[in-house]
């Protein structure tokens, strides 16, 4: 596709397009796998002697609980934050598509201008807003704020525009004429729902999963932000590992189950639907 | 049954935006707040948008930021095209890495990397960070733009005598601009918002806007938090309505 | 018990009369896109409703399904008034345009749809679904999916998945209006033969007056909202009862003249400045009214020589000619400027006489191939 200087030379753009691979993606991720095999060194940082001690660690009588439930509430709050976003994102989608009307850019508009300004500042928002003398407080009675349900709120109102976005593509696709067909045919808007919209619609569903629940998976600002830091998820634990503790390579062994973890959900999801969501996604 | 599954869709709708909006107005209306109370309203004041513009490390911040977007932007269009072109099967599989992977592997994974390479932490390193999943996002979208390209444009080209530089420029590039267009948008947006991968691979002096706003959070909040995310509201929103408005043909 | 679907079927359709449609006007905000439609549809007939564009078939073709109600007027199905039903209620199908074939079900499940919507049992519904499978030659294909179909299989399980079901009446929206020629014309077969074997009414809507003149056996021309001509597809074109008629099925040539006089029963004169007199049949005469002459292409015939057996002629000039195989076409020029086409067909491989351009020549017809319509 690219024109190259000589047909045996490789040329310039694929030297580019490996120089990207290798050093910005290959060689990081291989780097973090090595070190996950290493020792950590007497001040932080790393010790080139290769064990299995981070991993056996890992199986650690004392370790294990925390390190495992930490897993667990990140895969559970990924999925928690995924079925929200599905059950407040699938009817928005299909207001968007059927219902708006000539409201339908504008409202489109108004979903994602949120979504434009900052994440931090999008946390921060929902900070203020439950904290003490919040209005949400004021308005609810109990403070939500460093509770698990502000975690959700913060998770919701963060993904939510992702999911959204995701179904509204595939819906937008859906042959409206396939309904009249089915109402022609006898069936009523709860078939037409069950059979129709949802098995078409389904590869838009598990797209828009992958793109809420696998970053979801590492998520730790909002958390750290809205829980107080006190509910530990995978991604509190990692950045502890690295910032704090400074132990290295026992955070790569993390991270390595990190990507076990998200690898195995990708996987899993992709092959519930037919592979080509990402690409159709973006 | 339908005309109240119908009625209950726009009410449900209607909370659907205000909980979207709710945070953002608060926010916004907080910003004017004569006391430095994040909830409780005393009057409207300006004086945190003065303090704001006293504040010389914030607006190093935002400056680092917009530096480190566009520099990562316009790397990642380079890169990009050149994965998105390569017909090799790597190529077409690998983007995909940096997109599913979640921010803080990346973070971490370059942070580590970049150490044992001696590579400064600075803007460079961050810049090279967002990079690393920008090209990601830029191949894709040109890969799947160089799909609907009509491929006898190109035959025709070099039939009337063009030379495979010419035509890769005249002929070509034109065609992808619109995925190029859109995958710098969308680069600079993640940049410009990133944190996560920011906040490991940053070194000092590198801090980027959402870094500020983090350690502002972290040590003492006041609403000249609020200024500056009004400001940034107020300027996404017509930078947003421009674009919007504006929109070329969609991809 | 392979007969089962076509047993019920006919026991349950014994009235003759499947359709009317009494003065139905609809108006929508200022327009009046029907205008006191009234039509009746047999039992067994394919009935084609033809009109350009714009003339309000679509709107009658919703109003006769239940997606929209008449303004007034009333819509009967077998004598039962189902003019505010809604379409769940009435026992009417609809193909669509591009059948809209469920693309996520196999053919088999695509067929059953209907009658599992109405709940019947699986071993019921497996019968019926394999005997009309068969009926159109799919017979144990109701695995395969919709994808792997090619036009006229799909338009084969879009039918059979509408009469599966033994509607009273079937609607067709101009279902082969996307297609290319070559297909569209096989379609146009495929479809008369299952309309014949499964003996439901059809009811189908094109702008396309050749598949119209092909398919039905009866035709409803439509324009602006009004019924122009009820009539078999013969009587269409043989005998259009107005110039749009005329002019919209099949081509004719125009004389622009006014009515003199009526010379007999079934002779008038009709004058057309520039032109000469002619005579044409006492349809539509009105004495001194202005109106057109029309007269078919293929009913006129070029003579070399001023020919004495035909009581209309006029005198011409060859303009251009085709060679068309089955027939040719000729373009002539008039005393008056005007042109003519004629169609001549190719009865001899070499015909008696062969014109040039600019030959003078004369062209005659019968006073039964023209019609007058006045203004």
């Amino acid at each position: 596709m690219l024109p190259t200087f000589s047909k045996n030379k490789t040329s310039l753009p694929t030297l580019m397009a490996w120089f990207w691979a290798l050093s910005l993606v290959l060689a990081p991720m291989a780097y973090i796998i090595i070190i996950s095999f290493m020792t950590r060194g007497p001040y932080g940082g790393v010790v080139m002697t290769p064990t299995l001690s981070n991993y056996t660690k890992l199986f650690d009588q004392g370790l294990t609980p925390l390190i495992a439930w930490a897993f667990l509430r990140s895969v559970l709050m990924a999925a928690a934050t995924t079925v929200l976003c599905l059950l407040c994102g699938f009817p928005l989608a299909l207001f968007l598509v059927f219902k708006s009307g000539k409201y339908r850019n504008l409202l489109f508009f108004l979903l994602v201008i949120p979504f434009w300004t900052q994440f931090l500042i999008r946390v921060y928002a929902w900070m203020s807003l439950l904290s003490d003398n919040g209005i949400f407080t004021q308005v609810f009675g109990t403070t939500w704020l460093f509770t698990y349900k502000a975690i959700f709120i913060g998770m919701l109102y963060n993904y939510l525009p992702y999911m959204t976005m995701s179904l509204y593509v595939n819906i937008e696709k859906l042959d409206v004429m396939l309904l009249d067909a089915a109402a022609d045919l006898g069936a009523s808007q709860f078939v037409k729902f069950v059979k129709i919209v949802l098995p078409l619609t389904m590869p838009g569903i598990l797209a828009g999963s992958i793109m809420v629940f696998i970053p979801a998976l590492g998520e730790f600002v909002i958390p750290d932000v809205l829980g107080g830091g006190k509910k530990f998820f995978i991604g509190n634990l990692l950045a502890q590992q690295f910032l704090t503790a400074r132990n290295w390579p026992f955070g790569a062994a993390l991270s390595v189950v990190l990507i076990i973890v998200v690898g195995l959900s990708f996987y899993l999801l992709s092959r519930l639907g037919k592979g080509r969501e990402l690409e159709e996604l973006i | 049954m339908t005309r109240f599954i119908n009625y209950s869709s726009y009410v449900f709708v209607f909370f659907l935006y205000v909980f979207l909006f709710a945070p953002i107005v608060v926010l916004v209306m907080f910003s004017f707040n004569n006391a430095s109370s994040l909830a409780v309203w005393s009057g409207f004041s300006t004086r945190w948008y003065h303090e704001l513009t006293n504040d010389i490390s914030i607006l190093e911040a935002l400056t680092n930021s917009i530096e480190i977007a566009f520099s990562a932007t316009i790397l990642s269009a380079a890169l990009g095209l050149c994965v998105g072109l390569s017909p090799k099967h790597v190529f077409k599989k690998l983007p995909l890495l940096p997109i599913v992977l979640p921010d803080i592997v990346q973070g971490l994974s370059l942070l580590c990397f970049f150490i044992w390479l001696s590579v400064p932490l600075g803007k460079i390193s961050v810049i090279l960070a967002h990079a690393s999943f920008g090209s990601a996002y830029v191949a894709t979208l040109v890969r799947s733009r160089v799909k609907v390209i009509d491929p006898n444009l190109k035959e025709a080209a070099s039939d009337l005598g063009a030379k495979p530089w010419a035509i890769f420029f005249k002929i070509t590039l034109p065609q992808l601009m619109p995925a190029v267009i859109s995958g710098m948008l969308i680069v600079f947006t993640m940049s410009f918002d990133d944190f996560s991968v920011a906040f490991f691979t940053a070194g000092i002096g590198a801090g980027t806007l959402p870094l500020k706003i983090y350690s502002m959070l972290k040590f003492g909040v006041t609403p000249v938090v609020n200024a500056l995310s009004s400001l940034i509201v107020m300027t996404s929103v017509i930078l947003m309505t421009l674009a919007f408005f504006n929109r070329p043909a969609k991809t | 018990m392979g007969n089962l679907f076509i047993e019920t079927f006919e026991r349950f359709h014994d009235t003759p009369s499947v359709l009317e449609i009494k003065s139905v006007t609809k108006n929508f905000t200022n327009k009046k896109v029907l205008n006191e439609v009234s039509l009746t549809v047999n039992e067994g007939e394919f009935v084609s409703i033809l009109g350009p564009s714009g003339c309000g078939k679509t709107t009658l073709l919703r109003i006769i399904a239940g997606h929209d109600k008449p303004t007034s007027g009333k819509v009967f199905l077998k004598n039962r008034d189902i003019t505010t039903d809604e379409p769940y209620f009435r026992p009417i199908h609809t193909v669509f345009q591009r059948y809209a074939l469920f693309p996520h079900m196999n053919i088999y499940d695509n067929v059953a749809f209907g009658l599992r919507c109405e709940k019947k049992p699986e071993s019921e519904i497996k019968d019926l679904v394999n005997e009309v499978l068969g009926l159109v030659g799919l017979q144990n294909q109701g695995a395969r999916s919709i994808g792997t179909l090619s036009g006229g299989e799909q338009q084969r399980v879009a039918l059979v998945r509408a009469l599966v079901n033994r509607p009273q009446l079937l609607l067709l929206d101009e279902p082969l209006g996307a297609l290319d020629l070559k297909l569209r014309l096989q379609l146009q077969q495929e479809l008369v033969a299952i309309q014949k074997k499964f003996k439901t009414t059809f009811l189908f809507v094109t702008h396309d007056q050749q598949e119209a003149l092909n398919m039905s056996d009866k035709i409803v021309l439509l324009n602006k909202g009004v019924v122009e001509q009820v009539g078999t597809p013969h009587e269409i074109y043989e005998s259009p009862r107005s110039y749009f008629a005329a002019q919209f099925v099949g081509s004719i040539n125009t004389l622009e003249g006014m009515a003199k006089e009526k010379l007999s029963d079934n002779e008038v004169k009709i004058e057309v400045p520039g032109v000469g007199e002619f005579k044409t049949e006492p349809n539509g005469y009105a004495e001194n009214a202005t109106g057109y002459l029309c007269i078919r292409p293929e009913k006129m015939m070029i003579y070399s020589k001023r020919p004495t057996t035909v009581p209309n002629v006029v005198s011409a000039v060859i303009k251009s000619q085709s060679y068309l195989g089955t027939y040719s076409q000729f373009e002539v020029t008039l005393k008056n400027s005007q042109n003519f086409i004629i169609f001549q067909q190719n009865t001899q491989k070499l015909p008696k006489k062969v014109f040039k351009n600019d030959d003078p020549v004369f062209i005659g017809w019968q006073n039964n191939a023209s019609h007058f319509f006045k203004k």
